[in-house]
């Protein structure tokens, strides 16, 4: 039954489509775009390609905002008002220190960056995350995309050479919810989130992964939408329902091609999954690892429940003790496999805590949101390990050298992704918008990181 | 006529039992698709003439008139944002009076969800959001949906609508209007004048000359602010001493303006620009209003009005401003003017291929439905509901599940299919912010998505259409249709269902056009894939 229809249209998508799923191929005809890509676009990307080397993104995203003291920027001599009960440990590179929870980080200290001299002074969770996940100052006229949508948008499609079937913008499993990633770039940048919780039995994938169908049964369901999709049919030369049709076959290259493989995580070994632990945001860094591999280039794992104004150091021990865990394993595993030159794992909130612990009730031991110094966790991707950027003060109140502003964080890792700083952004209205911010948008900088390349 | 429809659609098994009835009658010919009516187009008011008149100069056949059933479904998507119940549908098919069209328009104009949904099209216009960038909190939200809202369930007149929007007075609170100097991403006065340009006269005026720009930046240069006790109350009003006042001198034509003493600049600005004279104000609302119901301005983008953006059809715009003013700038009027009109009414597949046939009215353009327009027809069908969330606590945020999308007031109040299918953000005010591109995710997500997989499987409503004891494969298919594509099943659909529906093991019956017989058991994967399959049509995710 119609299955000469079906065939020609597989047809069409192997020739046409190739191997490739293609997912932003589509952006030049978007409209309002066309001009401005023109002149910035995938390809001036490429062409400007700065000698970064690295390839893809695991952003491991701390929503809330982890303490800068009871992590990578420990205080032990500041007394029990900072300090609190939890101890600083040697790590494997001399002169750094970090949290006793985090023990097997510190045992690869000569993998990653500690950026102590993270300020941006905003204390508000929605402002801050746009902050620091943009590098742009809050509340102007222009809303800016995410890192996540702008590396998209450079690396994501098929002229950056990103072939995969998978979406290249991925984040495991929620999207953030009050921060909208894709800015003026629009929805099409923004990350695909995969619902589902990967440390279950059967990682339910949004979309991806249903439950109780068959593949034959996806393919038998398919044949009869064809059969009977009637306007589609009538109207073959008609630009928007070829959109559609195209949009049902990235949906099925997803639900029936590699797609689907990807996300079932029983193919890896069981001692592997033990090693980053059977936990939700463990199994997502194991997710993490499989996605770059494949080549998607920019991934989110967003984590949740760093706000701790209460009970802060009860938190702590349940929460660091994971965070070590699934990091150490996703920097050694990524290492293993010859994957960390290309990767860059950043790891950080949208602010730090205060270092004056609050110990009245109820806080009983409580930090509160602090923009003006806090610490981001940077690995791979041709930064060079075993560093800390910028000093805090004796306390963890204030950057007393090399302040790193979001824009410098972010702006070293477009440059480590051959990105060109000075390229332009296509806002759908036309307004001048450039990867970086320009001199007029005053937003403070302190330059990005050559410190560490 | 209605007969001859209803029997073209039923298919060939219910017009065997119509042809018995009707005796007499003589079998026409299939048509070749559900979209096309038999009739080629005629013109119906002025709008055809002039659109007609085009098309024949320029050699291009206009496509034909449509279908009752594809215009039913058309009307009320594009008039009240809403899908047609099947029983509706069928009322209006049997329906054998000779201007029934004319009758649904003026039905569908007088209904609540009129105002739902052109409510829900000018808050985007208008930035009705709460949370950054516009910052409005819900609030005043609340209140200045519900003024966007009631002065189009009463039709206020447009020029008013207008007037009051630029020159009112108040707290955000108790006097809505003033919103519209909030809902801006700041207050300086050049984004205030860009705002008003934006909106009410089509223009883009970023891309204006700085000093143009600034002289009418002059008119919004004395708008003050003031925070009360109350959170995030704020009054508007007219300041004539706020630090950095400009008098205005010239109005963006190029004429001079004389402000008198005390005069607030924004009246005086408003007396300028709500004339029939006013070059701008007239022609942006009609333009808009066309491309609304028609898919394209006619000047187009239709917010993009400049010297070197002409109109397509000069004398078409010009009839619909003459009659917008004839009206008093009724709305409703102009809305009854467009969708009466055979342009509006021609069926979707074109007649020509001249690549000047689009933009020339000569079909009627496919277009995907609003993401707040396909999850309430989704939910319409299977009885569902949606679950909205907020960043903004309660109680100011909550929303019951039961309420349909396109009534949300604030665009911080969302739920994950709107995000995914390009609701509006509402940051600029643009119509383009409103993004209706198919994706990748959002086929995921129709195809075989938890969310609506469990709308269709746990569906009261549809076990009711599909599950009752003794009722014929026919019949499910059928109900199925008008329920979900607002029309019946064409012979070649029912052929294939009805084959899918046949036993696996059992030969064809060659009895298969007769109805009410076949096996309830051996319909089972047919009927309970043709939801899925119908919502994930084309033809349902499009107006068309």
């Amino acid at each position: 039954m119609s299955s000469s229809y079906l065939t020609r249209r597989e047809l069409l998508r192997r020739s046409v489509l190739g191997a490739a799923g293609l997912w932003l191929a589509d952006g030049l005809a978007f409209r309002a775009w066309a001009a401005a890509a023109t002149q910035a676009g995938p390809g001036a990307a490429a062409k400007a390609a700065a000698g970064g080397k690295a390839k893809s993104v695991i952003q491991v995203w701390l929503w809330g905002g982890p303490p800068h003291l009871d992590t990578f920027d420990p205080k032990p001599d500041a007394g029990n008002d900072y300090a609190g009960p939890l101890k600083a440990i040697d790590t494997n590179v001399p002169g750094i220190r970090i949290c006793e929870l985090l023990p097997l980080l510190a045992k690869q200290a000569d993998k990653y960056v500690l950026v102590r001299g993270m300020t941006h002074g905003n204390n508000g969770h929605e402002t801050a995350a746009y902050m620091t996940q943009t590098g742009r100052k809050a509340g102007e006229r222009i809303i800016y995309p995410s890192a996540g949508a702008v590396v998209t948008y450079f690396k994501g499609s098929a002229e950056a050479g990103y072939k995969g079937q998978i979406p290249p913008y991925i984040v495991l499993t929620e999207a953030q919810g009050r921060f909208d990633e894709a800015g003026f770039l629009g929805s099409r940048y923004k990350p695909f989130a995969t619902g589902g919780d990967p440390s279950q039995a059967k990682f339910m994938v949004e979309g991806i992964v249903a439950q109780g169908v068959t593949d034959q049964q996806q393919r038998d369901r398919r044949e009869m939408l064809h059969s009977l999709d009637t306007l589609q049919r009538t109207l073959p030369g008609n630009p928007s329902l070829k959109a559609l049709a195209k949009s049902e076959d990235q949906a099925y290259d997803m639900i029936l091609g590699e797609g689907a493989k990807i996300f079932d995580l029983t193919t890896e070994k069981d001692d592997l999954r033990e090693r980053y632990g059977r936990t939700k945001f463990g199994q997502s860094c194991l997710m993490a690892r499989r996605l770059v591999e494949q080549g998607v280039p920019y991934v989110t794992i967003n984590s949740g429940g760093w706000d701790t104004h209460k009970d802060h150091f009860q938190a702590m021990r349940r929460k660091l003790p994971e965070l070590d865990k699934c990091l150490a394993t996703l920097i050694q595993d990524l290492s293993d496999r010859g994957l960390l030159d290309t990767t860059i794992v950043w790891c950080g909130g949208e602010f730090g805590r205060t270092p004056k612990i609050d110990w009245t009730p109820p806080w009983n031991g409580g930090r509160g949101h602090y923009g003006k110094a806090f610490s981001t966790f940077l690995a791979g991707g041709g930064f060079k390990g075993g560093r800390v950027v910028g000093v805090t003060d004796a306390r963890g109140d204030v950057v007393t050298e090399r302040p790193v502003y979001p824009c410098d964080l972010i702006g070293s890792i477009y440059d480590r992704l051959g990105i060109d700083l000075a390229a332009k952004l296509p806002h759908p209205q036309g307004l001048d918008a450039q990867v970086m911010p320009v001199a007029a948008e005053e937003v403070p900088s302190a330059g990005i990181l050559k410190e560490i390349v | 006529m209605p007969r001859n429809r209803l029997i073209r659609f039923a298919g060939r098994w219910l017009a065997a039992a119509v042809l018995a009835v009707a005796g007499t009658f003589t079998a026409v010919a299939a048509p070749p698709n559900p979209y096309e009516g038999r009739s080629a187009a005629a013109s119906h008011n002025q709008i055809d003439d002039i659109v007609f008149a085009r098309l024949d100069k320029l050699g291009i056949q206009p496509a034909n008139n449509t279908p009752d059933t594809v215009f039913m479904r058309r009307v009320y998507l594009d008039t009240i944002g809403t899908l047609p119940t099947e029983a509706e549908v069928l009322a209006f098919l049997n329906d054998r009076s000779p201007d029934k069209r004319d009758g649904l328009i003026e039905k569908l104009l007088a209904r609540d969800e009129f105002a739902d949904y052109w409510a829900m099209k000018w808050c985007d216009l208008l930035r009705v959001k709460s949370e950054f960038p516009i910052n409005l909190w819900p609030n005043a939200v609340q209140a200045y949906d519900h003024w966007i809202r009631a002065s189009l369930r009463q039709n206020l007149p447009y020029d008013r609508f207008a007037r009051e929007l630029l020159t009112s007075n108040g707290s955000n609170f108790r006097v809505a209007q003033v919103n519209f100097y909030r809902a801006v991403q700041s207050k300086e006065p050049a984004t205030l004048a860009q705002a008003v340009a934006l909106t009410f006269m089509g223009v883009r005026a970023d891309k204006w000359p700085s000093d143009k720009l600034g002289s009418m930046a002059a008119f919004f240069s004395q708008v003050g602010y003031k925070a009360t006790a109350e959170w995030k109350e704020e009054i508007v009003f007219f300041d004539p001493g706020k630090a950095g006042a400009q008098i205005p001198t010239l109005f963006p034509d190029g004429t001079k303006a004389v402000l008198a003493p005390d005069q607030d600049p924004r009246e005086l600005f408003a007396n300028w620009l709500i004339t029939p004279k006013n070059p701008w104000f007239t022609r942006n609302i009609a333009n808009r209003v066309w491309s609304w119901l028609l898919g394209r301005g006619i000047i187009h983008e239709p917010d993009d009005i400049r010297p070197d953006n002409p109109p397509v059809n000069p004398e078409l715009l010009a009839l619909l401003e003459k009659e917008l003013v004839a009206s008093k700038y009724d709305l409703k009027a102009l809305y009854r003017l467009i969708l009466e009109s055979q342009t509006y009414q021609l069926s979707c597949v074109p007649a020509s291929t001249d690549p000047r046939a689009e933009v020339n009215f000569a079909f009627y353009p496919v277009r995907r439905l609003e993401a707040e327009v396909l999850i309430d027809a989704i939910n319409q069908i299977t009885g569902a509901t949606e679950k909205y969330s907020s960043p903004i606590p309660e109680p100011f945020s909550f929303i019951p599940e039961t309420q349909r999308s396109i009534t949300l007031a604030d665009a911080s109040i969302t739920s994950p299919f709107l995000e995914l299918f390009g609701r509006s953000p509402r940051a600029s005010g643009l119509e383009a912010e409103r993004n209706n591109r198919p994706n990748g995710a959002q086929r995921l997500h129709l195809l075989n998505s938890s969310n609506i997989q469990k709308k269709l499987q746990q569906s009261a409503k549809l076990r009711a259409l599909t599950q009752q004891s003794g009722k014929s494969p026919r019949d499910i298919i059928l109900d199925l249709y008008l329920t979900i594509l607002s029309r019946y099943p064409t012979n070649e659909e029912m052929r294939i269902l009805t084959m899918e529906s046949a036993p696996a093991a059992a030969p064809v019956s060659s009895s298969s056009s007769s109805s009410g017989s076949a096996p309830v058991s051996g319909n089972r994967r047919g009927t309970a894939d043709l939801p899925w399959v119908l919502i994930n049509s084309a033809e349902f995710q499009f107006r068309h």
